[in-house]
């Protein structure tokens, strides 16, 4: 048995109306076959729902998926309500269609990463795992 | 933080939680110092074979219980990989139209390389809930052939769902699962084979009730049931307590870090 004594535990979902989710589902089953708790939420939820889910699930981070659009305003909104109700240590990364122009102001506003199409799924695997050294 | 808890302080509630399945010692010393609850939770186990509907089932109960006003807690268990030590939680899936009542706390454990159903920690956790306020606690074992059957020990009446057309009478009357369930559910009661599965159920099982969770249908039946099961368990039945024991009290709490 190879199992670690405390796995890394993220949530990993689709926030908004989006119902693209070939793209994170891959990734969740990525994250698991490394090793990781994927708390796995499905389709259409919104960013309180995001929130009280990753704080009742104790996880140490979010990744969420966006082909909506809508990340603009989904991202700092989640960002906004961790702070709220004192989970601002929880780390936010994402994952989609986001053009090059939104990146550095959705990083500055305290996305930590961004993964856009093409990504090299041990990249993904890679900076979930180095979240373990953080905490 | 064993104050937070009594108080329901959701980040304490699933803090402790953690430490408990991390088998860090702070979450026993913290189960230590709470109070027993005067009342105590009314514990619930959902067990089944996979993909009968465990989860919608529960999402069900989530919201009968909240009409009753109680405040829920809901722990469902998945399997994790033998292999990688990964796992994917897809219970909560179902039940998230309740991710943000206040009144709903819902959480996802990985069995970690235990056998039997439940997680390690499983146990702990619901205590955890009874001491932070959750009067009806859930739990929704991982989708178990026969022969898992650790949730017996752990709640006060233990729901069976089973859908049609998976074995005739012969597989009702073996020993396992349908023995030791308290209440049987017939899930997915509208499809073919529905009635054939009831009448051969039946014969065997004391109670057996139809459901279609997905439209809400024989909830209302399925929580009288419950009810009533649970007024037949304070009659102090010496066989009950022979076979289960009571599952949350302080006895069980201490020296329990092993889980």
């Amino acid at each position: 048995m190879t199992v670690a004594a405390t796995p890394l535990r993220i949530l990993i979902g689709k926030v908004g109306l989006d119902g693209h989710d070939r793209g994170v589902k891959l990734v969740a089953r990525a994250l698991r076959d490394a090793g990781i708790e994927i708390i796995y939420t499905g389709l259409h939820q919104s960013p309180e729902q995001i929130v009280a889910t990753a704080i009742q699930e104790d996880v140490q981070a979010i990744g969420l998926s966006i082909h909506s659009g809508a990340h603009n305003s989904l991202f700092p909104r989640i960002l906004g309500l961790l702070r709220e109700q004192g989970a601002g240590d929880i780390v936010l990364f994402g994952g989609g269609i986001i053009p090059d122009e939104d990146v550095p102001r959705l990083k500055a506003a305290g996305v930590q990463m961004l993964f856009r199409p093409a990504t090299p799924m041990h990249d993904i695997v890679d900076f979930v795992n180095g979240l373990r050294i953080e905490r | 933080m064993a104050k937070q808890l009594e108080a329901g302080d959701v980040r304490a509630v699933a803090r402790v939680i953690s430490w408990l399945e991390n088998r860090d010692p702070a979450g026993a010393a913290v189960l230590a110092h709470c109070a027993p609850s005067p009342k105590g939770a009314f514990v619930i186990g959902v067990t089944g074979y996979p993909g009968t509907g465990k989860s919608t089932l529960i999402d069900q109960l989530i919201m009968a219980y909240r009409d009753l006003g109680a405040k829920v807690g809901v722990l469902a268990v998945d399997v994790s990989s033998p292999v990688t030590g990964g796992a994917l939680l897809g219970d909560r899936i179902r039940m998230q139209r309740h991710a943000d009542d206040p009144q709903v706390f819902i959480r996802s454990m990985a069995t970690r390389g235990q056998k039997g159903g439940l997680a390690g920690a499983t146990r702990q956790a619901a205590q955890v809930l009874e001491a932070a306020g959750y009067g009806v606690i859930l739990i929704e074992t991982v989708g178990v052939g026969q022969n898992e059957l650790d949730v017996m020990h752990v709640v006060h009446t233990v729901i069976a769902v089973v859908a049609p057309g998976l074995g005739d009478d012969i597989q009702a009357m073996k020993a396992g699962l349908l023995e030791i369930a308290d209440i049987v559910v017939v899930n997915k009661g509208d499809r073919d084979g529905a009635d054939t599965t009831l009448r051969d159920l039946r014969e065997w099982c004391k109670t057996v009730i139809r459901t279609v969770a997905v439209k809400g249908e024989g909830i209302a039946e399925l929580i009288a049931v419950i009810a009533e099961h649970e007024r037949w368990r304070d009659l102090d039945r010496p066989q009950l307590h022979k076979r289960r024991g009571p599952s949350l009290d302080r006895r069980s709490r201490a020296g329990s870090s092993s889980g």
